[in-house]
């Protein structure tokens, strides 16, 4: 993943960017599956190595394939980076080992989710349940988010624009 | 597109088994990995292979975009009308147990809709990303 990561930063190429984001996120997927987090790994393979990459594919159909030479100095931008990612490294340092039973997610309302999801809801996966059940207000938002960015994309880049250009041009 | 003969018959042969995938995906994510959003995303990725391979005008015949439009909203729709016919049968918004004689039956089929919801917003606004990304260029070319 490393080695695709810093080939994603030096290349130029925006075709071979998009592929080689789009093999970043399969092995993103992958590394979900070994934590056994299936759910989440579905959803990393079908959106980031599916569907991103081919909307990637068709902006840069209407755009350009090559990336411009940035203008300004990079000195910035790296220590903005080596900053964040010096913080989040700080912050892992408070995480709790992989597989821990104390650490304070398996202790709060884990365990009742745990037990009980499955009586309550009579459905086996965990996942599924909380995600629709206890978790519904959550799930509606994301599901209105994805409806707004729907909305976004076809009044910004639909065919409103083409149809009023259109019409600017008949009264001109 | 017509000389791709390989791409158009291995697209046909895999496209139902796709779409089958989805439906396994979309009510399956009950017992498996699995649910509305994930069923969403597959659905869409048959339909924009479909569109890459035989073009956006055959697509847009299979898929038409007033169906797709309608199914932005009829999702979103479909999940919220869940939560109020929740409140309107005496229950909490989206607590899904009063909607049958039996609390568990009643979160399953909660659930299910709810998915259903999901499910069919998702897909009906990638498809349409996708179609308004590639036929943006399509309508340029022709100015």
């Amino acid at each position: 993943m490393a080695v695709t990561a810093f080939a994603i930063l030096r290349l130029r190429n925006l075709y071979a960017v998009v592929m080689l984001s789009s093999i970043y996120s399969l092995m993103a997927a992958a590394i979900f599956v070994i934590l056994d987090a299936v759910d989440v790994a579905f959803t990393e393979a079908a959106v980031g190595a599916g569907i991103s990459t081919v909307l990637a594919l068709g902006t840069i159909a209407l755009t350009t394939d090559r990336e411009k030479k940035p203008s300004h100095t990079k000195i910035l931008p790296l220590l903005v980076v080596c900053l964040t990612g010096a913080a989040l490294v700080y912050g892992t340092l408070d995480l709790a080992h992989y597989g821990d039973l104390n650490a304070p997610a398996h202790q709060h309302v884990g365990p009742d989710y745990l037990k009980d999801a499955p009586v309550k809801t009579g459905i086996p996966n965990v996942v599924t349940s909380i995600l629709a059940s206890y978790r519904g207000y959550d799930t509606l938002g994301e599901v209105t988010v994805i409806f707004t960015a729907g909305v976004g994309v076809i009044l910004l880049l639909g065919n409103w624009r083409l149809m009023g250009r259109r019409r600017e041009e008949d009264d001109g | 597109m017509d000389s791709y003969l390989v791409l158009r018959v291995v697209a046909k042969l895999l496209m139902p088994f796709i779409l089958l995938y989805a439906l396994y995906v979309q009510f399956h994510g009950d017992f498996g990995p699995g649910g509305g959003f994930q069923a969403g995303v597959i659905f869409a990725a048959g339909f924009i292979l479909y569109a890459l391979i035989f073009g956006l005008k055959n697509a847009a015949s299979v898929l038409p975009v007033g169906i797709l439009r309608f199914g932005i909203a009829l999702g979103v729709l479909l999940y919220a009308g869940v939560g109020v016919f929740n409140l309107l049968i005496g229950g909490k918004y989206l607590d899904y147990s009063g909607m049958a004689h039996d609390p568990v039956h009643g979160q399953h089929l909660g659930i299910f809709l709810v998915e259903l919801g999901v499910g069919i917003t998702v897909t009906s606004v990638m498809v349409m990303v996708f179609f308004t990304f590639a036929g943006h260029r399509k309508a340029e070319g022709d100015d």
